[in-house]
């Protein structure tokens, strides 16, 4: 349940009596209270480092012809006179001519490390790149929003391990692959019967919490996601059964407003193209089918899913038709309630390169800032400390 | 009323190893701490932790396989080298005798974190921890500065005169030594000077490239003159902060997340006076009695190698496929030689999310064949370079853990005895009624729900 703390102030004075329940139920009881148009966020992480040259093509650079001579994308589909769109993104293609996906470009941070761990930590934590944080961006964000939260459905990970963005410093979100399988798990007899008994002392009682919110919160997401089994076919592909569970959850009740879900190894070193090609090709199958569904149901301008990677690949292919580790990238965003569409800003500049690699001119930061503050409309200065401004494009 | 004795004796034996042995559970609860102390510090002729699996061949030019081909078995072998240092290390943790070594190591590798993909050099450095400590804590930050993981890590082989690199001088100061708010900036830019030409040549070897040293006048702390990188580190070891930053870190590792100043202090300071004595400052904390104060016992969530550890000594068991343990620590968050950052694992409460805590509460019915393992670990592109076929074999074949445990062993050992009072520290929380009744009153399945309990996540 997602109480922001003036609610609960007006909440609690006519709930006093659910003060004498445990915790759980008594964030239960507010089940009802999900404000409408309450917009949603879907993350899709392309794990190992997706090669965004190949991604949105410079179809008509000549260094990006000359440094791929192998793996360059020729048949790319236009999205202007100047840039395309990986063929194997079709449906991003129409999404972009439909005026639904955002394309920013060159998105980075200062000092990039090229370590898929430590990158990938830096994109989760929101940290610079020589700051080490233990929480996550969309953990604080869950920090910031849910004042005494007993549920952590606010944000759910599609996975069996949670990643450190929804990481926060009271309140992590919740991962699971599979609602039944988790609920089942949840509902052992044993640990149930553990949990109902009483504990004081504080570092047991947190562990008592956290298996308590399990229990509760598997079955609470469970009953959800059986509540509206979605009608519509979805691809028999990992992702796509990823998204399918997501699209459940969106059209019941539940009060979840962040999604994350991951997608990989885009870790591309040699024979690039055919592996790219089929993750694209899941990818652009798995987003058609989710896109399709909010659609028909009349959600999907209250839907951003959004992409990205820890690092872009260098601009040079490597000698096994493959690339090593880079930096900026691009990002996606996807969704019915855009307010600027297509590409934002400039293709990156193949002639300023540092050391092969292409320098970044967005922060990712700022988007982080940008979604935070005017999408699921929470104190962005708190949750990621940055004070230089958001962008207007949502 | 379980005796005093057995409480600290079982403390002790978690808090400067890796719990109570199957072996040492018999006489536990008569055994004379002072006693227990001096076994956990006897030192036997050190080992150092190896792997069998050879080096990449060296092809000549006519067979030499294609660039892809060559990355991808380089890969294979650096991967299973890796591993089995891993597993080589939870094994000191489970079955050797100097419990105190591995358990010191075993907080030196989070301290002094790396994560490079060369075995050799996390070989190197593996075993220069371990060697090290319960030396002096001036040697063992020379040859950990000096290990090529280290150099190459904090890319000090990039910290050249006119070019510097400051990373390594950063975290020498931050992370290793003094801790935030004891430097400048200032002095971070002057330190990396003085680590100039700070590397590692072609087989691993640590060298000075004289060359690449900046010979200029530096001011580093206060104090000026031409240093180079052996003098920073001294300077580094001349300041209080250097000895209160471990001190500090070393009592909320193995004491209390909660640090009592006082206490922190007076070790502090005799471990300056010692000279930066390890083995001192630890018997010192031993032996203290505020160590076995009730506030310090039970306190501390195990992390994901404390907890497999103490359950593999507990309960003697045949592995088959001992990779299978790799999966778990990863499940888990917590990969031997796989810290996430220089700033090494985060501790306490950070191990425990929804996820997490259910796979703990199951491992023992797991490890037990009661159940599968039913949960993936996610991908690691460091490792798997993007080479791995299908993500999901590794996960696949570990459903079924071959593992066989020597129950009628353990059964001896606990029969006619709370058993409680040996398995979890602090019992007090604990609902024995639940416990009781699912186990039918058998020693395996009353074993098997007391690992399985949010008590038993506590040390």
């Amino acid at each position: 349940m997602l109480i922001k703390r003036r609610e609960f102030l007006k909440i609690s004075s006519l709930a006093t009596a659910s003060l004498l329940m445990p915790n759980f139920l008594k964030a239960m009881t507010f089940e009802d209270s999900l404000e409408p148009n309450q917009k949603i966020l879907v993350v899709l992480q392309f794990t190992g480092g997706n090669d965004g040259l190949n991604t949105i093509i410079p179809a008509r650079n000549d260094i990006y012809f000359k440094e791929r001579k192998n793996i360059a994308i020729k048949d790319s589909l236009p999205l202007n006179d100047e840039t395309g769109i990986n063929p194997a993104l079709s449906y991003f293609k129409e999404l972009h001519d439909n005026g639904e996906l955002s394309i920013l470009n060159n998105v980075g941070y200062p000092n990039p490390d090229k370590s898929h761990f430590r990158s990938m930590d830096i994109w989760h934590s929101a940290s610079k790149s020589d700051e080490y944080l233990e929480t996550g961006w969309l953990g604080r964000f869950l920090d910031e929003e849910c004042y005494k939260c007993e549920h952590p459905t606010q944000a759910l990970e599609v996975d069996d391990m949670l990643s450190l963005a929804l990481k926060g410093e009271n309140n992590k979100a919740f991962a699971f692959k599979d609602p039944k399988r988790l609920y089942q798990t949840s509902q052992e007899k044993y640990f149930k019967s553990l949990y109902d008994h009483h504990h004081d002392d504080e570092t047991v009682s947190y562990l008592y919490q956290t298996l308590g919110s399990t229990i509760n919160n598997a079955g609470y997401i469970f009953d959800k996601s059986k509540a509206k089994k979605t009608e519509h076919a979805y691809p028999n592909s990992q992702l796509g059964k990823d998204f399918k569970t997501v699209a459940s959850l969106i059209k019941s009740d539940i009060n979840t407003r962040v999604y994350y879900l991951s997608v990989g190894s885009f870790d591309t070193h040699v024979n690039q193209n055919e592996r790219q090609q089929k993750l694209f090709g899941d990818i652009n199958e798995a987003v058609k089918s989710f896109v399709t569904d909010m659609k028909n149901n009349g959600l999907f301008d209250d839907i951003l899913l959004m992409t990205f990677s820890e690092f872009g690949r260098r601009v040079a292919e490597n000698a096994s038709n493959g690339t090593d580790h880079g930096t900026a990238n691009q990002m996606f965003f996807i969704s019915g309630g855009l307010k600027k569409k297509g590409l934002l800003n400039a293709h990156p500049d193949l002639t300023l390169l540092n050391e092969g690699d292409l320098l970044y001119s967005e922060d990712f930061r700022k988007v982080y800032a940008t979604i935070l503050k005017n999408w699921l409309k929470a104190d962005s200065s708190k949750v990621l400390g940055w004070k230089n401004g958001v962008y207007d494009f949502i | 009323m379980i005796p005093s004795s057995l409480i600290n004796n079982k403390h002790l034996l978690w808090r400067a190893g890796f719990g109570a042995g199957i072996n040492q559970l018999e006489g536990l609860k008569n055994i004379n701490v002072k006693d227990l102390i001096n076994d956990l510090f006897k030192e036997e002729t050190f080992t150092e932790i190896n792997y069998e699996t050879p080096d990449p061949e060296i092809h000549d030019s006519m067979t030499a396989p294609s660039p892809a081909e060559k990355k991808k078995e380089m890969q294979k072998i650096n991967r299973e080298q890796n591993e089995e240092l891993n597993l080589n290390f939870l094994d000191k943790m489970v079955n050797s005798k100097e419990q105190m070594r591995e358990k010191m190591a075993f907080f030196w590798h989070g301290h002094f974190a790396s994560r490079v993909q060369n075995p050799r050099f996390n070989r190197q450095i593996l075993n220069v921890i371990r060697k090290n400590a319960l030396g002096n804590f001036k040697d063992l930050l020379f040859e950990v500065s000096q290990a090529p993981a280290m150099l190459n890590f904090l890319n000090n082989q990039q910290n050249k005169k006119d070019h510097p690199n400051e990373n390594f001088a950063r975290e020498v100061m931050e992370l290793f030594t003094m801790g935030r708010g004891n430097y400048t900036e200032k002095d971070i830019r002057e330190g990396a000077r003085a680590f100039t030409g700070w590397g590692y040549d072609k087989e691993g070897n640590f060298v000075e490239r004289p060359k690449q040293h900046d010979e200029g006048t530096k001011t580093f702390l206060n104090k000026t003159g031409n240093f180079t990188g052996t003098d920073a580190l001294n300077i580094i070891l001349e300041q209080k902060a250097t000895s209160k930053f471990i001190t500090t870190k070393i009592y909320r590792f193995f004491v209390n997340e909660n640090v009592d100043d006082k206490i922190v202090n007076v070790l502090s300071e005799s471990f300056y006076q010692s000279n930066y004595d390890i083995k001192k400052l630890m018997k010192d904390i031993f032996s203290s009695s505020w160590f076995y104060d009730k506030k310090n016992i039970g306190n501390r969530i195990k992390s994901p190698i404390e907890l497999m550890a103490g359950m593999m000594r507990t309960l003697p068991m045949n592995i088959q496929n001992p990779e299978n343990l790799i999966v778990y620590q990863k499940l888990l968050g917590q990969t031997l030689l796989y810290p996430p950052n220089v700033a090494g694992w985060p501790n306490g409460k950070s191990w425990i999310d929804s996820s997490t805590l259910m796979l703990r509460l199951q491992i023992p019915q797991i490890w037990s064949g009661l159940r599968p393992l039913d949960y993936h670990p996610k991908e690691d592109d460091d490792v798997d370079m993007g080479l791995k076929k299908n993500p999901n074999n590794l996960a696949k074949s570990f459903k079924n853990p071959n593992i066989t445990i020597d129950w009628a062993r353990v059964e001896k050992i606990f029969n006619g005895k709370n058993i409680e009072d040996y398995l979890i520290q602090n019992s007090g929380s604990l609902d024995m009624d639940s416990v009781k009744n699912f186990s039918d009153r058998s020693v395996k399945m009353t074993i098997i729900n007391l690992m399985s309990t949010p008590e038993y996540q506590l040390m």
